[in-house]
């Protein structure tokens, strides 16, 4: 174990070995000041690999504070769900206005997304934390295979489910060849789906962009673009709807979101003004490899009561 | 959505743009409301030994709409930037009451029940939730 200013790790897998072999730094032997300066480090560092990869940098928030400071996973729960809500309102900001975002589908699914929040920042609070680190573990997991692999571009058209007609959810989205006309499949599949993204969202205070974009490319067969824009666009509301009670349940510290909040933001800022296009698919493996890491990490701390 | 013809009040072009320019400030405001508690705080409390590591809860006054104001009129710098955490989970839910507010413009009924439906739950939240 190496402190502060000690001896630096040398290269990333040994950072890597040590965060897997216990904790970081610790919480309680450490000041305010050196903690917020290292958790806006790696908030800024969540935050830049987030928007590069386009994977999201909630997604290590959890992992970040609870393995890498030993911070209680409540805390870290209420930290993330922050976090989350500013990445996704800023990245929402610039798509909404490139036209991709389908505000019928986002503004419909969120009732499924909202009252799933709600059942899963209740059962946050009757389930044990290492459940919920379990849990946690499986969902990183998904995020794991998703990045390894992605989904095609498929874009249908023809009839579409009879409430998309109904709802007026069958829309266009603007490609290299000007507008395509596309349809909507199975809505009822997809709202229940996003009843259980919004569960995982609630109890793990992440964004479910995972969750929420395989159900709208594979069930209800939306483009790809409007997946994912649409799918960041309903991240931050489904995060304020469990963040409000968590807020008054006391899991939200102004200390931690300080550097959290500004830490992601800055990170997800510069991310979105830099065109490293050429080393997005290194950076991708990288971000993936950190994820597995984390994924077996939360796993084995969950099962053995370690969190 | 862009690809709905335009009925009455605002086009859909234009609720985009209002909706994306709420966002964006939102955040900002949140961030500079943030850092403006957290320069304070960080100078007053930077040598305290933090007790993350088991969780006992944020302090009272620190977990409720009227205890946070009422912290920030005596300039508990824990209190602004509980205010800016505040703010920035207020920004989505302010951007779905913009989205009710577009789609009772455009008469689009349908919409307005959704919107509703989706505005009444992130309230019931924001607002402490109530009888769970």
């Amino acid at each position: 174990m190496w402190g502060i200013a000690g001896e630096c790790p040398h290269s990333f897998s040994v950072l890597l070995s040590s965060v897997t072999r216990g904790t970081l730094f610790r919480v309680h032997i450490m000041h305010i000041a050196s903690l917020t300066a290292l958790l806006a480090v790696g908030a800024f560092a969540a935050g830049l690999l987030g928007s590069l990869t386009g994977l999201g940098g909630g997604i290590v928030i959890v992992p970040l504070l609870t393995l890498g400071f030993g911070v209680d996973i409540r805390y870290a729960i209420g930290a993330s769900l922050i976090s989350v809500i500013a990445t996704s309102s800023g990245a929402a900001a610039a798509y909404v206005r490139e036209g991709y975002t389908n505000i019928r589908v986002g503004m419909l699914l969120e009732i499924g997304t909202t009252i799933g929040a709600l059942v899963g920042a209740y059962i946050a609070g009757i389930i044990p934390t290492s459940a919920i680190a379990i849990i946690f573990g499986f969902v990183l997991l998904l995020s794991v295979y998703r990045s390894i692999r992605p989904l095609a571009e498929h874009i249908t058209t023809g009839p579409g489910d009879p409430w998309a007609a109904r709802l007026r959810l069958n829309s266009s989205y603007p490609t290299e060849h000007g507008m395509q006309a596309y349809s909507v499949q199975s809505v009822p599949t997809g709202i229940a789906l996003m009843g259980v993204a919004g569960v995982l969202s609630g109890l793990l205070g992440i964004g479910s962009g995972v969750v929420k974009v395989l159900a709208m490319d594979q069930a209800m067969r939306l483009p790809f673009k409007v997946s994912t824009t649409t799918s960041n666009f309903m991240i931050g509301v489904t995060a304020a709807a469990s963040a409000g009670l968590y807020l008054h349940r006391g899991y939200i510290d102004p200390g931690l979101a300080l550097p959290v909040m500004l830490g992601v933001l800055a990170g997800a800022l510069v991310g979105a003004r830099t065109l490293a296009r050429a080393q997005t698919k290194v950076l991708r493996n990288i971000f993936t490899g950190v994820v597995a890491i984390l994924a077996v990490e939360m796993l084995y701390k969950g099962m053995t009561g370690g969190l | 959505m862009s690809g709905q013809p335009p009925r009455r009040g605002w086009t859909d072009e234009q609720v985009d743009l209002f909706i994306g320019n709420l966002l964006r400030y939102g955040v900002l405001i949140a961030a500079a409301v943030t850092l403006v508690g957290g320069v304070p705080y960080l100078l007053m409390y930077w040598h305290v030994l933090p007790t993350y590591h088991t969780f006992h809860g944020v302090p009272a006054g620190l977990n409720s709409l009227r205890g946070v104001l009422d912290g920030v009129r005596e300039l508990d710098s824990r209190a602004v930037i509980q205010l800016g955490v505040l703010l920035l989970i207020a920004t989505p839910i302010a951007r779905v009451g913009l989205s009710l507010f577009a789609f009772a413009k455009q008469r689009d009924w349908t919409y307005v029940v959704v919107t509703t439906v989706v505005l009444g739950i992130l309230l019931w939240s924001f607002s402490g939730g109530r009888a769970l």
